[in-house]
């Protein structure tokens, strides 16, 4: 029972982690239909970013923790969200209206490059940050074993519910979500009324980078190191995560989100921790073969 | 002059659309093209926004080449399009879809235009909440018309307004250009099927075939034309090619 406790709260916190990346990769598909490969990386990056920016903070004697965090979560969402926009103009933008393999192609190329700069230039090895929030609450114990909740662990669920709540509100309630939910309807529509669907389409994938980024920052305090190939794990999850949810819809992203990280806590905790990663896959594969569409996403077919 | 093409070709692919097309439209006045199917009618409407973009020719609007332009400049500078299909967002409400055709309208005006529309087609009024998706066709149609108004167009564009509609919706739409054009100086430009309401409604027309420019005159005019008679009016839409 308090390690089916702990379990729920591992996997919440997993879970909103790859609940805020798969956001990147179902904006990213609702808008231009395609699967952006290179956002687990682009998470990556902004693992990286925080690190250095969290060592150079320490060196320069910062101490205060919630500085410390601000200040690191602005400098990687906006390093991070020049990124999403580069990847996108770069990569992307100019295979526009090409073949629909193209751009898929282009974002794997997309994606190595990133992991490689990253091996070039960080090394190889996995890097380490000084600790930056530690320590928890002992909630209770049971039989000799205490339930854990750490606070970069709340920190992690607390973000992730205000940045959902906010984004709901942005695609929702304002003028850009219009455009947004616009352009996946019907892009040349769109244009005819006056809006720069290119330019909303920069703006989509700088906010699924924001949010990658967020989650890289997150990630970065919770568990202290990060390697160059995190972003290709963490990515396939995410994109788990948004299949599962039904790739294209906002809620369905984070829900697909809490579910895998659900998912993989239990089965760490009860089956194989070391088969973890072959439940994620088997997950893609039957949601895949069996209901493609997802949890909350629209079948493929509509009348119009 | 509010819109002048000269010598407009354009292509699909290897498919040769139009053929070196001439068209003025002047302030306030109500022009209709017409033509056969495939005569190249929707495609010189989306020719003005650059789908496809005019391989040889010029387009001025307003005193302004806009050739070149990419689609969203175009629209900025006041033509607004009620396409063939409608292309409503089927998945946003009934405002929503009104509030993207106000999308770069002056926000002070919203709430007056959104009145002007509501009296216009009232069942717009009553169904603000629902799914443009669950519209039925004609009110999709009249939504279509409402959205591309909400930006207070200086040329409005309206490629078969009257497709698929029950013949009290057809009136009604043009008695609404009608309306437009008198009581609010609006330019229009109208592509239709229905030859004979478009005619009675235009000031002048032209005739399209095959991608050219065979016809044109005044509303009159064409409808006591033999060609026009014998090909659009009497034998039904159609037959022209
Ligand atoms: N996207 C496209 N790709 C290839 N060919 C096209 C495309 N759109 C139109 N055409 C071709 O261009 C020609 C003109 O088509 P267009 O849609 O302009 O005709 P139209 O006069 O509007 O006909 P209708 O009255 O049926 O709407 C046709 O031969 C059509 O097959
Ligand atoms: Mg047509």
């Amino acid at each position: 029972m308090a390690l089916a406790l702990q379990q729920l709260i591992n996997g919440l916190t997993l879970g909103a982690v790859y609940g805020l990346i798969a956001i990147g990769y179902t904006m990213v598909y609702g808008i231009i239909g395609m699967i952006n490969f290179a956002h687990g990386d682009i998470y990556m990056v902004s693992a990286f970013i925080s690190v250095t920016a969290f060592t150079l903070l320490a060196a320069l004697g910062v101490s205060s923790v919630p500085l410390a965090l601000v200040t690191v979560l602005l400098v990687s969402v906006l390093f991070t969200s020049v990124y999403g926009w580069a990847v996108e103009r770069t990569a992307y933008r100019p295979l526009r209206g090409s073949t629909r393999l193209a751009p898929l192609i282009s974002a794997i190329g997309m994606s190595i490059f990133l992991q490689n700069m990253v091996q070039l230039t960080q090394g190889a090895r996995v890097k380490p940050i000084p600790p930056v929030l530690v320590g928890g609450f002992d909630l209770l114990t049971v039989d000799g074993f205490t339930v854990h909740l750490a606070y970069s662990q709340l920190l992690i669920v607390v973000v992730t519910v205000f940045l959902m709540a906010a984004f709901t509100y942005l695609l929702s309630q304002t003028s850009f979500g219009r455009q947004q939910r616009a352009c996946e309807q019907d892009r040349l529509m769109t244009s005819l009324l006056g809006i720069n669907v290119d330019r909303t389409i920069s703006l989509t994938f700088m906010l699924g980078a924001m949010l990658a980024a967020v989650a890289g920052v997150l990630v970065t305090v919770y568990y202290g190191v990060v390697d160059f190939y995190i972003g290709f794990v963490v990515g396939i999850k995410a994109f788990t995560a948004a299949v599962l949810g039904g790739i294209g819809s906002f809620p369905g992203a984070m829900l697909g989100g809490v579910l895998i990280g659900l998912i993989e806590a239990f089965w760490s905790a009860y089956l194989a921790p070391e088969y973890k990663d072959v439940a994620t896959f088997a997950i893609l594969i039957l949601v895949l073969m069996f209901r493609p569409s997802g949890l909350l996403g629209r079948p493929e077919v509509e009348k119009v | 002059m509010m819109l002048e093409l000269s010598a407009v070709h354009a292509h699909y692919g290897h498919i040769h659309a139009l053929h070196g097309v001439d068209l003025a439209v002047q302030v306030g006045e109500v022009v209709t093209l017409i033509g056969a199917n495939g005569a190249g009618k929707s495609t010189l409407m989306m020719s003005l926004f650059g789908q496809p973009r005019a391989s040889m020719g010029r387009i001025i609007f307003d005193g302004e080449d806009i050739t070149a332009l990419p689609a969203h400049e175009i629209s900025r500078r006041g033509i607004a399009l009620v396409p063939e299909g409608r292309r409503i967002f089927p998945r946003m409400t009934v405002m929503e879809n009104l509030q993207m055709g106000a999308a770069l309208a002056d926000p002070t005006n919203f709430d007056v235009d959104l009145k002007r529309m509501c009296a216009l087609f009232p069942i717009l009024d009553e169904r603000q909440g629902q799914r443009a998706g669950t519209l039925s066709g004609g009110e999709q149609q009249m939504l279509a018309i409402a959205r591309a108004l909400m930006s207070r167009p200086k040329l409005l564009l309206l490629d078969e307004p009257s497709l698929g509609l029950a013949p009290l919706y057809i009136k009604k739409i043009f008695q609404t250009i009608r309306t437009l054009n008198r009581d609010h100086g609006m330019t229009v430009l109208l592509v239709e099927q229905n030859a004979h309401h478009a005619l009675r409604v235009a000031h002048r027309g032209y005739v399209l075939q095959h991608g050219r420019i065979v016809l044109s005159g005044s509303g009159r005019e064409l409808l006591a034309s033999p060609e026009v008679r014998a090909a659009y009016l009497e034998g039904g839409a159609g037959k022209g090619d």
